[in-house]
């Protein structure tokens, strides 16, 4: 069995306490998206402004949730802010393969099975992200440390239909 | 046993989960308002149908299945006893309590109610008192009024009379799940009366706990599950006046709930029948058949004397162990509530606390437990809810404020 200490690790802890890029963005420019975890009510909302040339030149998080949910957040905000569009579905993308998301694994609801048909850049390194790797050993959590991302490639499709 | 005490010690040997250890602790179920656990009693009448009497049910004539009818209707007869129904044939066994609201959303909704037409809910009530309505007032075009929720968790009756002037049906739970409120079924049953609305009754929470007489409780229709009362999942019950579930038509078709069918069209069987299309949960009945003995064995004045006074307890001892770190929902006199504690700290959320808690073997619900529009209310959007039932005891209790200590200082802000 899992210890404590393998889900909560510090790094987790610490963007929990310390939320990075929380808050709003004025909208429009920024595009808004809400995400919902029906089985605990965790709500997240996800601000992303992006330029012409696609990049993701401000990102903001609203909502509330927890320890999990939150860090997860907080950490996808400081990954994927400057980066390119592309860049962060491939960021996204390697941080549900390290959730154990496959096109036949949980969630299913489409956007994961598709996100997952990306091929992986093998530079995209994850850092601090890989501390919530523990997460895998408590599967009911995993929903609690993909929401924030999933809510995020929700964003950039309806920035893409847009 | 006696009648007015329960001794737990003797009813826990009867529930061989609760035996088992997590990583060398002793398990702590505290999960009941969600689902409860089973006596042996229960799985050995279950059992016994599969051994020794199993047949589908009101269809074949040889003696296997008259038996296994025979037990099926039973249960029906025990669990009419149980709730003081007039009538078993007032007993109509559903999937779920779930199942039984939407039948009378559906079925006494779409014969009575029209657009201009009105139905009274809570904002206490559990999704399934809530969405059944909605839907049913999406397709009919009618209006949902709400009954407030004061801070102290109570419903505000203030403007009861004005709500229901007009209005067809008053929907409320006679027990939160979430604040563990006791609702004044009789006052509100009858105030709808006087207004010429019908009630419909979500006593999940309360027939597990308390005494029930639908008579006295004057509603139009009560609907309860089995999995919540020491019996299996898949079984709830609708109980409804003779009167109004004779008028109704049916909800689901299919066999069973015909007396003929033609080319051109079919007649219902009588009730409960009418009700009751499709194999119905045949092994399921007679185990809430067997769950409601084995309450009666306690009695239920002695399972809500138990109840009360571990619901002391908890207030008392959650006050005393952790303050103000934690808030509790709902009403702050034990005896106006059930054994269901909503918790929450300021600083830690519920996710996360009953992940602690599973370390110390404490099973509790996080979340918001089907009743968003109720924690919108608190301004919550989960919580850790605690509930405990006949096989709790003051143990359960410390383990809880235990893990919770734990769980502060683990997340010590």
């Amino acid at each position: 069995m899992a210890g404590l200490e393998d889900l909560y690790r510090e790094i987790i802890l610490d963007h929990y306490r310390s939320p990075r890029n929380k808050g709003e963005l004025e909208t429009p420019p920024a595009h808004r998206t809400e995400g919902f975890n029906p089985l605990c009510g965790d709500e997240i909302v996800v601000y992303v402004d992006t330029d012409d040339d696609g990049n993701v030149n401000d990102i903001k998080i609203g909502g509330q949730g927890c320890s999990i949910s939150q860090s997860s957040a907080s950490m996808m905000s400081a990954a994927v802010k400057g980066k390119s569009v592309e860049e962060a579905r491939q960021i996204t993308s390697a941080f549900k393969r390290l959730m154990s998301i496959h096109e036949t694994s949980v969630g299913g609801d489409g956007s994961e099975a598709e996100a997952d048909d990306l091929e992986i850049d093998p530079d995209i390194k994850l850092g601090d992200l890989e501390a919530l790797q523990g997460v895998v050993k408590f599967p009911t959590r995993i929903k609690c440390a993909t929401l924030a991302w999933n809510t995020l490639n929700q964003a950039f499709d309806e920035i893409d239909e847009a | 046993m006696s009648n007015d005490t329960i001794d737990v010690a003797a009813i826990r040997r009867d529930f061989p989960i609760l035996a088992q250890t997590q990583d060398d602790k002793r398990l702590v179920f505290l999960d009941s308002a969600a689902s409860s656990q089973h006596p042996q009693q229960v799985l050995d009448a279950m059992n016994d149908v599969y051994l020794n009497s199993y047949a589908n049910v009101h269809r074949g004539v040889y003696q296997l299945a008259e038996r296994a009818t025979s037990a099926y209707e039973n249960a029906r007869k025990s669990v009419a006893r149980f709730i003081g129904a007039p009538s078993a044939n007032e007993v109509i066994f559903t999937k779920n309590a779930t199942e039984a609201i939407n039948l009378v959303a559906q079925a006494w909704g779409r014969a009575n109610l029209g657009p201009g037409d009105a139905v009274v809910l809570t904002l206490m009530e559990h999704h399934a008192n809530i969405v059944p309505w909605q839907m049913m007032a999406a397709e009919i075009g009618f209006e949902i009024r709400w009954i407030e929720v004061t801070d102290d968790g109570q419903l505000d009756l203030s403007n009861l009379d004005q709500l229901l002037d007009g209005a067809k049906v008053l929907a409320f739970t006679a027990m939160s799940n979430v604040l563990g409120t006791v609702n004044p079924v009789e006052r509100l049953t009858a105030a709808a009366k006087a207004a010429g609305a019908i009630t419909v009754v979500d006593a999940c929470q309360s027939v597990p706990h308390f005494p029930t007489n639908v008579v006295e409780m004057g509603a139009d229709f009560v609907a309860f599950s089995g999995h919540k009362m020491l019996g299996p999942s898949g079984i709830g019950v609708l109980w409804g006046r003779m009167e109004m579930l004779d008028a109704m038509p049916p909800f689901l078709g299919g066999g069973g709930m015909i007396v003929n069918v033609t080319r051109d069209g079919f007649s219902a069987d009588a009730v409960p029948g009418k009700f009751e299309a499709g194999t119905p949960p045949i092994v399921e009945a007679v185990g809430l058949g067997a769950a409601v003995e084995y309450l009666e064995n306690i009695g239920m004045e002695a399972v809500r004397k138990h109840e009360v006074e571990l619901t002391a307890y908890t207030m008392r001892t959650l006050t005393e162990r952790l303050g103000d770190d934690l808030i509790l929902l709902g009403p702050s006199e034990p005896a106006a509530r059930g054994g269901v504690f909503s918790l929450a700290f300021a600083d830690v959320h519920a996710h996360d606390v009953s992940q602690v808690l599973d370390e110390h073997a404490v099973c509790i619900r996080p979340g918001h437990h089907c009743a968003k529009p109720l924690m919108k209310r608190f301004d919550m959007n989960a919580t850790a809810r605690a509930s405990v039932y006949i096989y709790n005891d003051t143990d359960d209790i410390d383990a809880l404020a235990d893990a919770l200590v734990a769980a502060r200082d683990f997340f010590a802000l």
